[in-house]
């Protein structure tokens, strides 16, 4: 989902493997919109899986598959780092904060991927050259809106700067983390 | 404005992260927690300002919890969710705004000012404040920033609720806990030890182990150690890794790339210990000592062992 702008990203997915490319035209504003839009969109093709990274790399919210998933009442498997099929179910792995887990869900499904998924390719000139003829298709948003406003952004505050202390007397690392910092 | 506390946890007990976003919603109105399956008294609640807990059934997919949290906020009649920004907060977040046709602010790292909210982005290089665009609202709140309230020594009581929850489609084939050696979980550590590179081989890492240990610390590396397979891969922090926010973050032998840093610039106090003193990781830090790891760490951990 976005402007024009997207479209070369676009392009690169195609020249890396995937075979047809959907933008849905409109600005992004926040998770609850995009959910929304892609949801909408999906709602009308039939798909065995919605792929999705960790999160933006700007606002860090690892928000938007499981709203994917709950528009579109499926299973969603957050932060997951392998992805099989056996038996017609796809089998994946999660490390969540109690454990490693290996799970299946039957039917179709959301991820988002963690790092171990898959290694990261590099378009070569012959996917570059197929990816110019491969379609990409512009559809209209639906209009949903968003659930968030932001009012302003800041900078956090400046460090003070780094302390040195002579590598000879880490014991006065420990003491000033001890009665200045108050850490320890 | 009352609000819903969703918590997770862990052999009864409420997680550390769950208390703090039960303490946030606390701070905000009356605050009402969900909880799934078994509880050891109330779980830790009504110590961080909870009065009622409302127990759900065990063993639930994610999307039979975005049902039992939806629906525990319609029967308070609560516009307010919070969650922690964890791994089970990121997979249930989500559903409940679109249940509750909620926006939602996730990563919150302070208590509100108002109805502005504020969190971190661009992976903690600047903060952005943030208002709900709707009637209901989700947050969740970002592990060891907001802090624990003080404990009060209150006990919250405990009553069953019961709601159509769908069947489950998840299956569990098999699980396993990550062996921490007894130490605190990554995510909720309040004082790490961590190394890079610069420590060459994973032959060396008794050195940085005997450190954590000494400070009593959870160990966690860069992402190439965790890559060249010297170290698990749960203990890789950074913007492709976890973000952690100690009280107390050491890397040794860490160069300090902005994708590292993503990861552990919101630590309270940094201390770097690396051999360059041109590394950039020391223009993050609070503390610094230029010196060779292989000689310095082995006399810090005595200087810790000694306190
Ligand atoms: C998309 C992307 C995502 C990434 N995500 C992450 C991430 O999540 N986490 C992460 O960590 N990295 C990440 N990286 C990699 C990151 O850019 C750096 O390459 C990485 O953090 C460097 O790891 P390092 O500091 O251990 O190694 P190096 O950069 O090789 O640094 C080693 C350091 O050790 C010092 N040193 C060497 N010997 C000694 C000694 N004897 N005593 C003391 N100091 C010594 C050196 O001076 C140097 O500063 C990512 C990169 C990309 C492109």
């Amino acid at each position: 989902m976005g402007g024009a702008d997207c479209d070369p990203i676009l392009r690169k997915a195609l020249a890396i493997g995937a075979h047809e490319a959907v933008r849905i035209d409109a600005e992004p504003q926040d998770a609850m919109q995009v959910a929304a839009e892609i949801a909408a969109y999906a709602k009308g093709q039939s798909f065995d899986a919605i792929l999705c990274g960790k999160e933006t790399i700007d606002h860090n919210s690892s928000a938007v598959p499981a709203m994917i998933a709950e528009h579109l009442d499926v299973p969603c498997i957050a932060l997951a780092t392998s992805l099989d099929y056996a038996d017609g179910k796809a089998v994946m792995t999660r490390e969540t904060a109690l454990g490693i887990e290996k799970i299946s869900v039957g039917g179709s499904f959301v991820l988002s991927a963690a790092k171990g998924m898959a290694e990261q390719r590099i378009p070569n000139m012959r996917g570059i050259m197929a990816a110019r003829t491969k379609p990409l298709q512009v559809v209209a948003a639906q209009g949903a809106a968003p659930g968030t406003r932001i009012e302003r952004f800041a900078l956090p505050d400046e460090k003070a700067g780094v302390k040195l202390v002579d590598a000879e007397n880490p014991a006065e690392l420990v003491r000033l983390l001890r009665e200045e910092a108050k850490v320890i | 404005m009352k609000c819903i506390a969703f918590i997770q946890t862990k052999g009864g007990q409420a997680t550390k992260a769950s208390l703090e976003a039960a303490g946030f919603a606390a701070g905000i109105g009356e605050a009402v927690a969900v909880v799934s399956g078994d509880l050891d008294g109330d779980g830790g609640l009504g110590s961080v300002g909870i009065q009622r807990v409302l127990q759900g059934a065990g063993d639930l997919d994610d999307s039979q919890l975005g049902r039992l949290v939806s629906a525990a906020a319609e029967h308070e009649g609560a516009s307010l969710v919070v969650c922690a920004q964890d791994h089970l907060g990121k997979s249930i977040a989500g559903r409940v705004a679109v249940r509750m046709n909620a926006g939602l602010i996730a990563g919150v790292t302070v208590a509100p000012d108002g109805d502005n909210y504020t969190r971190n982005v661009f992976s903690g290089k600047a903060t952005a404040q943030v208002k709900g665009a709707t009637d209901n609202l989700v947050i969740t709140t970002t592990p060891n920033a907001i802090g624990m309230p003080a404990a009060s020594g209150a006990t919250a009581s405990i009553e069953a609720f019961d709601t159509e929850l769908g069947e489950r489609k998840v299956d569990i084939l098999e699980a396993a806990s990550p062996s921490t050696g007894g130490r605190a979980p990554l995510p909720e550590a309040e004082l790490v030890v961590s190394a890079g590179r610069g420590m060459k081989g994973p032959e060396n890492w008794g050195l940085i182990e005997d450190l954590a240990d000494a400070v009593g610390a959870t160990t966690a590396c860069s992402r190439p150690v965790s890559d060249i397979g010297w170290r698990p891969h749960h203990e890789h922090v950074g913007q492709t890794g976890i973000a952690i926010r100690p009280n107390l973050y050491i890397a040794v032998g860490i160069s300090g790339a902005i994708q590292h840093l993503a990861g552990v610039n919101g630590s309270k106090v940094i201390v770097v210990i690396n051999k360059d003193p041109e590394a950039p990781f020391f223009k993050a830090a609070d503390y610094g000592i230029v010196g060779d790891a292989f000689d310095v760490v082995p006399k810090l951990t005595e200087a810790f062992k000694a306190l």
